[in-house]
């Protein structure tokens, strides 16, 4: 992929801005964003309004994206959906980014016997199919809110730590960190004053295709039925009410898709073009 | 070759052993007494007694933990608690319908995605590359069940090429395959993305590799230099991915089996989950874990089947 014009070597703020689709990536999820957070002004109808002579209505002037079974208002629903898909998202991958960084840098930090322990547990929870797991975690917690984000960030922990403890590996052996022992640092400075910084690079890269697939997962749960409890719009449930009028009103199901979608498509290209920021290496070949 | 086989079964053990003991821990977490949250706050202390006894809850846990390894190993995954049948039972009728709709899943987006990704390498920055892309960018972006809505809306509904039901029995072929096009491109689609995408940069690596200019350079014809000799080493990558993406393939084959409506083990899952039958969920759990296991296994063996190196070590 071409980054940026030919000429001096840039920075990777500079490699960021001038990769295409990353802008466009940023673009997109700003623009969704703004629709998620503006919601209680810009969405035109209560997205838990019912109006049973309008049920099931197609797409028309007063709603654009129709309306579903009880008769609310498919965009409102779709609108007021992004909140929480992108909370439930967003919030699930800090925590795994937090869990899982800790884990990580101190698995690593402190290396021998407590590293491969930690690593081995990781890596069995790792070979359960992620999907798998966030429904037995959700039916066993329950599904509020708190426990929905809890299953999605805790299935994410496994890959969070591997990324952190790689390169804390060979941190811990550079000189910097060496001459931090010497000066009598303790041993949580010299993880987070020193190593994380090295770290983060590697974990937000990792946190922006990850918020891809809590969002995904999110939808997912909603829509095996396993999500949060109606009326809360979610795009997941209202997929899943779609689905079962897929044969009366196709569109019920279409926006919201469309809308996971392109936020799917942003991050994708926003973590694509991260990764190739932040290794040049990797954009060259 | 036999070695090599008999090492990996041997080094396989451990992990078996390891993810279900994971099943085990996962399954008795669950906050709350399953006999109470089975019979409901109405039912009497004997019945409660009784329903303990029967799944075998009034034994310490250490005892629990080997009987439930026991029977594991005897192949005996106990009686649903909803169904009253034995799991094992369960699971053996619907298992040929999900087991049938991965590996098809994995053989369309193998073969989909390797030409994708060698033509995308070897007309860099021209519109096939551009074409593996967009299609790996999509893949990757496709919820499950989104991108089998949206083929349901179009090849079954719109152009009724498709039925929209997927669940046709074994013993009607014709309708049965038919019944299977749409769910296995589904899982093939979103596989393509991950296989054209590592074929595509292992084959930029291997063609700029000096062996590829001597066999040009000796005359080799053009297409036996990029598809034999430099596929072949681009391939490790593309096994190692293909294993990893099991993981996700039976994630999706929960939701594509949902959305087709297709008999399968992902039903069998939501089923339980919904019923609270735990029995059925630990024994599902085990067969996921046989199956994650078994996957792992495979793409050991297929190392050493691409890579002779590997076999020797």
């Amino acid at each position: 992929m071409a980054v940026g014009a030919i000429g001096a070597p840039k920075g990777i703020a500079g490699r960021a801005l001038g990769n295409r689709s990353l802008m466009a990536g940023v673009a997109l999820l700003v623009f969704i964003i703004l629709l998620a957070v503006l919601a209680p002004w810009i969405s035109p109808y209560d997205p838990n309004d019912q109006d049973a002579i309008a049920s099931l209505g197609a797409p028309n002037a007063q709603h654009w994206f129709g309306t579903d079974f009880f008769g609310r208002d498919v965009l409102s629903r779709v609108i007021w959906g992004a909140r929480v898909s992108l909370f439930v998202g967003a919030v699930s991958t800090a925590i795994s980014m937090l869990l899982g960084g800790s884990i990580g840098i101190l698995s690593g930090y402190v290396g021998g016997r407590f590293d491969q322990g930690v690593m081995a547990v990781m890596d069995v929870l790792l070979s359960f199919p992620q999907l798998i797991m966030g429904l037995i975690i959700v039916a066993l917690l329950g599904a509020n809110l708190t426990d929905l984000i809890l299953a999605i960030a805790i299935t994410a922990v496994p890959p969070f730590a591997r990324v952190a403890r790689g390169p804390t590996l060979s941190l811990k052996e550079r000189d910097f960190v060496e001459a931090g022992r010497a000066l009598g640092f303790s041993n949580l400075r010299i993880m987070l004053v020193h190593i994380l910084p090295n770290v983060l690079d590697d974990l937000i890269v990792m946190g922006s295709l990850w918020l891809a697939t809590a969002i995904r997962t999110e939808a997912s749960l909603s829509f095996i039925g396993l999500g949060l409890p109606p009326p809360t719009a979610t795009w997941g449930s209202i997929i899943r009410e779609g689905f079962e009028n897929l044969l009366d009103a196709p569109w019920l199901a279409v926006f919201p898709s469309l809308a996971v979608l392109i936020v799917m498509l942003a991050l994708n290209m926003i973590g694509d073009g991260l990764r190739d920021a932040t290794d040049p290496k990797a954009a060259v070949s | 070759m036999l070695r090599f086989v008999a090492l990996r079964l041997v080094m396989a053990l451990p992990t078996l052993w390891a993810v279900l003991s994971l099943v085990f821990v996962l399954v008795r977490i669950v906050p709350g007494d399953p006999a109470l949250v089975i019979l409901g706050d109405q039912a009497t202390e004997q019945a409660l007694v009784a329903l303990r006894h029967r799944m075998g809850l009034d034994v310490p846990l250490w005892d629990q933990y080997l009987q439930f390894m026991a029977a594991v190993l005897q192949g005996d995954l106990g009686i649903s608690m909803v169904r009253n049948r034995p799991v094992w039972g369960e699971v053996a009728t619907v298992l040929p319908y999900t087991l049938e709709l991965t590996f098809v899943g994995i053989f369309l987006g193998v073969l989909m995605g390797l030409p994708l990704g060698v033509l995308a390498a070897q007309h860099r920055g021209g519109w096939i590359d551009a074409v593996a892309r967009w299609t790996s960018l999509l893949g990757l972006s496709f919820p499950a069940f989104i991108s089998g809505i949206l083929m349901l809306l179009l090849l079954a509904v719109e152009l009724p090429w498709f039925p929209v039901i997927g669940n046709a029995p074994f013993a009607n072929p014709p309708a049965h395959l038919r019944a299977l096009v749409l769910p296995a491109l589904n899982l093939g689609f979103i596989m393509v993305a991950y296989v054209a995408r590592v074929t595509r940069s292992g084959m930029l690596a291997s063609l700029s590799e000096d062996y590829i200019r001597t066999a040009r350079a000796k005359g080799v014809p053009a297409r036996l230099v990029v598809w034999r000799h430099a596929l072949r080493n681009a391939l490790i990558p593309v096994v190692t991915v293909v294993g990893l993406y099991f993981g996700i393939l039976i994630g999706n084959s929960v939701l594509t089996e949902i959305v087709f409506n297709r008999p399968g083990l992902g039903k069998l899952i939501v089923g339980a989950l919904n019923d609270r039958d735990y029995t059925m969920l630990q024994g599902l759990m085990v067969i996921y874990a046989l199956v994650v296991v078994g996957a792992n296994l495979a793409t050991d063996l297929a190392y050493g089947a691409v890579d002779p190196r590997i076999r020797v070590r």
